[in-house]
């Protein structure tokens, strides 16, 4: 009898340890789910801060509330924060709370690491947060951190900005190397690869990625500090060296990361659209060779966000069409989404219209990429708030969105309360119309060619800025709704039977709510959820 | 459960590997980039340098217009202009012309000139037969030199291409250098 079933069973009769080392030492998928969880808003919050004070700035034509230097400090933080510190460690916590429950594991496969993988991330943040404090100020050459910018002209901080990259690549990898090996080994006995829940299967192959392209990433900041400190020439022309291939080895990492942002999120969209038009997923099989065709066409597209820097004319070609490709395995997902609800019998509860809207608003964020996708039309889109519209609106009612969506639904699971449902209603509709009044304004601002990145802009982009700023402040104090409900949902609420949902269907939903601390430490029967009735109920 | 953990370490170990094994291929797209530019000739390097190795005809049917630049890297004060701001020459006939650098600092410097040519179809076609930019330049504090480029465009050159243009980037690889301390003169762009 191995360590871990003894620990289980020794420690299965009473709840967690108290006090602060339960959160320090803790091995339990559902406290490391939501450590993950608040790190996350936390970090949603502070990103969410940039942003306003960004659109703050750009409310007026002139400079008026920061200066230029502190300003590209902002769209780098911003971006750097949400992407790392918001989106993936969000998408981890709901894997972490999720996986073991979905598939009838006791816990994850590796807990130490897990718990590692956690809390690696609170000092990696910290430290890449003290740098807006350090002379010289933070990082301040755009997320994707191109060379020279980010080498020779880099303000002296960026030496903790690639080390705090390193201690978020490690987390991620071990995060990742985690949910697979729990999905691949621990699943309750009859749970076939194909009869898993497609969050558990979209988080599969997300976790594959970030193995693939986190190391990338590594490699790719390790360069950096290299050119930095010890003489080399990667991306330093002056020595044999080429900046362009720091774009080259960026998006080799950077377009399979936004399918990282992305993936677990269709997974969350596909468990609760089937739950409230109470029929099963219509299409499972094609919706996991589509999540993984999109995995892998995302290794052979990354050049189409350099199709400015003077690409000969087949590989513009090349890229250009590999893109367009990558809309057939997406149009294939939302085909199935739509025909799911087709003739189901609806219900609008508050994660289903966080759904809806990400179903909807996805898509105009992935046509304006199909827009983007062709090359000689993105020589004039490229830079300008075109692009800046086009991955908001994939990326917050994109992957926020689900996330919202997630968090509704299954926090009646995760507290045992029923959060309070009006008060949800109020957030989405607030969300919903605030993200619609920032980000579709950019489309028209880009079009009409307003750069990204600059802090002052021409007088003819005034009004569309002035109304974005308006939708953005919308968008980010109802937020503040959003907590409000979550902490006295946490605290208190209607006692949530363990179906919840009346469509729910799954694993998790045959535990009590709140799960007990130690769940499935029996393997549960495994019954088809999508298979056993046309319902799916 | 002892079989569970051996799978999972088994599985841990192989992942890790192949996390070290996407590590290295991180650096290894390093020397794949070069081959591949190399290969297509795509990002306009030059290949064809030194002495030629073969006779070329002079195709007097043709002329192509050869533009030069020269720009400085940023931080790097020397002044630096081509003689002729384009010449016009036949494909397969031997050209000779001289860029002018000036060093306005007070010190001695060493510069590093990278050549680059546009539309890069036209790179392989280019030959270099002498060009400063093979050496390294050293020039005492406030000298003046003409530094020579001979060059042929090959007789192979494509028919839809009719200007080349060959820029230069100087770069300062002074040893342990400030390069913004003692100038002397403010470099003028406007003067290049």
């Amino acid at each position: 009898m191995g360590s871990l079933e003894k620990s289980v069973h020794s420690t299965g009769h009473h709840g967690p340890a108290t006090g602060i080392t339960r959160w320090l030492y803790t091995t339990n998928h559902k406290d490391i789910g939501t450590l993950y969880l608040f790190f996350s808003l936390t970090m949603f919050f502070i990103g969410g801060c940039m942003a306003l004070t960004i659109r703050a700035e750009l409310f007026q034509p002139g400079l008026q509330l920061v200066r230029p230097e502190f300003f590209n400090q902002m769209t780098t933080s911003h971006g750097l924060i949400m992407v790392f510190g918001a989106v993936m460690p969000a998408f981890v916590g709901l894997a972490n709370w999720l996986i073991p429950m979905m598939i009838g594991a006791p816990d994850m496969a590796l807990p130490r690491m897990n718990n590692w993988s956690f809390w690696i991330l609170p000092f990696a943040f910290t430290m890449m947060l003290s740098t807006l404090l350090m002379e010289g100020g933070g990082p301040n050459f755009g997320w994707t951190f191109y060379a020279p910018l980010s080498t020779t002209y880099a303000p002296p901080s960026v030496t903790f900005f690639i080390f705090a990259v390193h201690m978020m690549g490690i987390s991620s990898i071990m995060g990742a190397i985690n949910v697979i090996a729990t999905i691949l080994n621990m699943r309750t006995p009859g749970m076939k690869l194909m009869d898993m829940p497609l969050f558990v299967w979209t988080w599969l192959i997300t976790a594959f990625l970030l193995i693939a392209v986190m190391p990338v990433l590594a490699g790719v900041v390790t360069m950096m500090l290299m050119d930095i400190h010890f003489g080399t020439s990667f991306f330093d022309a002056a020595g044999g060296g080429d900046p362009v291939l720091f774009q080259h080895v960026f998006w080799f990492f950077g377009h399979p990361e936004v399918y990282i942002m992305i993936l677990p999120a269709f997974g969350v969209v596909s468990e609760i659209i089937p739950t409230f038009a109470r029929k099963r997923l219509f299409g499972y099989t094609s919706m996991v060779y589509a999540t993984a065709s999109i995995a892998i066409l995302s290794f052979i597209v990354w050049a189409h966000h350099m199709f400015a820097v003077g690409m000969p004319l087949a590989g513009e070609l090349f890229f250009m069409f590999t893109t367009m490709l990558i809309a057939v395995p997406t149009g294939v997902k939302v085909f199935n989404w739509v025909a799911t609800m087709y003739r189901g019998s609806m219900t609008f509860e508050t994660p289903m219209l966080f759904a809806l809207a990400f179903v909807v608003l996805f898509t105009i964020g992935g046509f304006s990429g199909l827009m983007l996708a062709i090359a000689p039309a993105d020589f004039q889109y490229h830079d300008t708030y075109f692009v800046v519209a086009h991955f908001h609106y994939v990326l917050v009612p994109g992957s926020i969105f689900a996330l919202m969506a997630a968090t509704y639904f299954w926090l009646p699971k995760w507290t045992g309360h029923m959060y309070n449902e009006s008060m949800a209603k109020l957030h989405f509709w607030l969300s919903f119309i605030g993200v619609n009044i920032t980000f579709f304004p950019m489309h028209f601002l880009g079009l009409a060619g307003m750069p990204r990145r600059i802090p002052d802009y021409a007088l003819q982009f005034a009004d569309f800025n002035m109304v974005a700023t308006f939708g953005a402040f919308l968008f980010g104090f109802s937020q503040l709704v959003f907590v409000y409900n979550i902490i006295s949902c946490i605290r208190s609420g209607k006692q949530a039977t363990d179906r919840v949902w009346e469509g729910s269907h799954g694993l998790e939903w045959t535990l009590p709510s709140p799960p007990p601390y130690h769940s499935f430490t029996e393997p549960p029967v495994f019954t088809h959820p999508y298979k056993e009735n046309d319902r799916g109920v | 459960m002892n079989q569970l953990q051996q799978r999972n370490r088994s599985l841990l170990i192989k992942l890790l590997a192949g996390t070290v094994l996407m590590f290295g291929f991180g650096f290894l797209l390093v020397p794949l980039y070069d081959v591949f530019c190399d290969v297509t000739g795509l990002n306009g390097k030059l290949q064809n340098t030194g002495a030629l190795t073969q006779e070329y005809k002079i195709d007097s049917k043709r002329q192509i217009r050869v533009q030069f630049l020269a720009v400085n890297n940023e931080a790097m004060p020397w002044r630096l202009r081509p003689e002729q701001a384009e010449i016009s020459v036949h494909p397969g006939q031997m050209a000779q012309t001289a860029f002018l650098a000036f060093n306005p600092t007070e010190r001695n410097m060493v510069a590093q000139a990278i050549p680059s040519v546009a539309p890069s179809e036209a790179a392989p076609y280019l030959h270099k037969v002498n060009c400063f930019c093979f050496e390294q330049q050293p020039l005492a504090a406030g000298e003046k030199r003409a530094m020579p480029l001979v060059f042929m465009v090959d007789d192979q050159l494509p028919n839809y291409i009719s200007t080349i243009t060959l820029s230069y980037t100087l770069f300062d690889i002074t040893p342990e250098s400030s390069p913004v301390s003692g100038i002397a003169v403010a470099p003028a762009r406007s003067v290049l």
